[in-house]
């Protein structure tokens, strides 16, 4: 349990069918700020929780970001299902830590406003409704359809964002702190939902995060991002069951380890932190 | 009654009140005057409401007010777009807008009337140029402040140019758009009445002067009645619009 891995694939993971999404070699830098992070690479197969870790400004979020293929790498390949990603697939879903729901339109209608776009399978009205009642049932969200985003709460309306995700039927959910604006109760709450519906939709996931607590909670393997430019420091995969409260020893060992893996990664790379 | 009314209509009540003691005593020294007296302008109202002719001046009226700002609207709001999606084009026309908007409308009157000649034409001119700046202004203002999580949603979508244009953009300035249409009326409202004392020979403003001319000043006062009732009845529907659309929001 807990085993430190590999921190790249194994070769060829990328053309295996239980790959949803591989990366190579990937680095982005800005023109003006400089590299964000460098010579990353990693796999996550299918039905996989992958949790990407670090503190603020590691470039786990532009990692994302790449990854889903709203931004472009310097450098690197990355290939989802297989085929090199040119824009954000139509088998992949974004939350962000927003809801960012748009007020004009109902929970229904944001809920299904990821579907009927011109880039992705076209689906039949009917269809389109089915999808989306699911999806908010899953949600909790039943009932609700009728409801204006600004009647929902914070936590509210971040499951109508997840139910929007989900209506998509992606293959791989890509979430950036989807839960980081919400109080602790709900933060709970969400964690155990987005754990839940992705086993039903069976969904990978890649979460960003910078809450170790949250990594330990619901992911299937964590990789912890550090140094300047970022790259993955370590990572591991989980074996522990779930619910992961019922094992405070084991989720207290995996927290301590992370801790010392965090200073040992900020100490290590701490020269290049230094602007040339 | 609403306890909310009382106040309001205490006020029209004062209003009229001034209103009938100043023609009393005016017209102690000017007897014409008692002509313009409230008693003579309502009787005068409830003679002209069943007038078609007149309903013809009001219809006539308003049919500009949709036309200038139907006009205003196709002028103001791609442009007001562009302004705020091109940094070029804002820098390159912001002084320009600034300068234009600053002219009363009513200085193009002459000009307006030689290029488009006597009739219709120019007054529907006078007004879109009167209606497109608040219009543009407030376009440009709301594509400022769009979301931009909005527009992240959309590239994750693979949203195409133009369905980020109209599933996102456009949807998300209405409210903008709405506050811009709502002070575009008030402003086509008080430039209608001048645009329509030259060159037309129908609407409230030629009402006024027609009125005038055949000396029936209790007519002239109750059509000023019925503009003041008209524009205020503009702006409450326009006022409506925007919070019906504000309300899901």
């Amino acid at each position: 349990m807990n085993a430190p891995q590999p921190l790249a694939p194994p070769p060829g993971t990328d053309a295996a069918p239980e790959t949803v999404l591989g990366a190579e070699r990937l680095s982005f830098a800005y023109a003006r700020s400089g590299p964000v992070f460098a010579d990353v690479s990693l796999g996550i197969r299918r039905r996989e929780i992958v949790c990407l870790l670090g503190g603020s400004g590691c470039g786990k979020s532009t990692l994302l970001r790449v990854l889903a293929g709203l931004e472009t790498a310097a450098a690197g390949t990355v290939r989802f299902l297989g085929q090199p990603l040119t824009r954000p697939h139509p088998r992949s879903a974004l939350v962000f830590q927003q809801a960012s729901l748009l007020p004009w339109l109902n929970v229904f209608d944001n809920a299904g406003f990821g579907l009927g776009f011109k880039h992705q399978p076209a689906i039949d009205a009917a269809a389109r409704k089915a999808r989306v009642r699911e999806a908010l049932a899953a949600v909790g969200l039943a009932g609700r359809e009728h409801a204006w985003p600004a009647e929902l709460s914070g936590g509210q309306a971040q499951r109508v964002a997840l139910a929007r995700a989900l209506a998509r039927e992606p293959e791989l959910l890509f979430a950036d702190e989807p839960f980081s604006a919400l109080d602790a109760i709900t933060r709970a709450e969400m964690q155990a939902l987005l754990v839940d519906v992705v086993h039903r939709w069976q969904a990978a996931v890649l979460l960003v995060t910078h809450d170790i607590d949250e990594a330990i909670l619901v992911a299937d393997r964590i990789l912890l991002m550090a140094g300047k430019p970022g790259h993955i420091h370590r990572a591991w995969t989980l074996s522990i069951p779930h619910p992961r409260e019922d094992h405070p020893e084991a989720v207290t060992a995996l927290r301590l380890q992370i801790l010392s893996a965090l200073r040992a990664g900020n100490a290590a790379t701490a020269p290049h932190a230094i602007p040339s | 009654m609403p306890a909310t009314l009382i106040l309001p209509l205490l006020g029209l009540a004062l209003a009229a009140a001034l209103w009938a003691a100043a023609t009393l005593l005016l017209a102690n020294e000017t007897p014409i005057l008692a002509n313009f007296a409230p008693a003579e302008a309502f009787r005068a109202l409830s003679r002209l409401a069943v007038d078609p002719v007149m309903w013809d001046h009001v219809g006539v009226s308003l049919q500009r007010v949709a036309i200038g700002l139907a006009a205003a609207l196709a002028i103001g709001v791609p442009a007001g777009i562009l302004t705020g999606v091109s940094r070029v084009f804002a820098q390159t026309t912001t002084p320009l807008f600034q300068f234009l908007r600053m002219i009363s409308p009513l200085s193009w009157m002459p000009i307006a009337v030689m290029v488009l000649g006597v009739g219709d034409a120019p007054v529907y001119f006078l007004l879109a140029f009167a209606a497109v700046w608040p219009i543009l202004l407030n376009t440009a203002a709301g594509v400022a402040q769009l979301d931009r999580n909005w527009l992240m949603l959309a590239r994750s979508l693979s949203a195409t140019r133009a369905e980020t244009l109209f599933r996102v953009v456009l949807p998300g300035i209405v409210a903008h758009i709405l506050s811009g249409v709502r002070l575009a009326i008030g402003i086509i409202w008080i430039i209608l009445v001048p645009a329509e004392m030259l060159g037309v020979s129908a609407g409230l403003g030629y009402f006024i002067l027609d009125a005038r001319d055949r000396l029936a000043y209790p007519e002239l006062m109750a059509a000023i009645l019925v503009i003041g009732a008209l524009g205020f009845l503009l702006d409450y529907g326009a006022r409506w619009l925007y919070q019906h659309w504000l309300h899901k929001g």
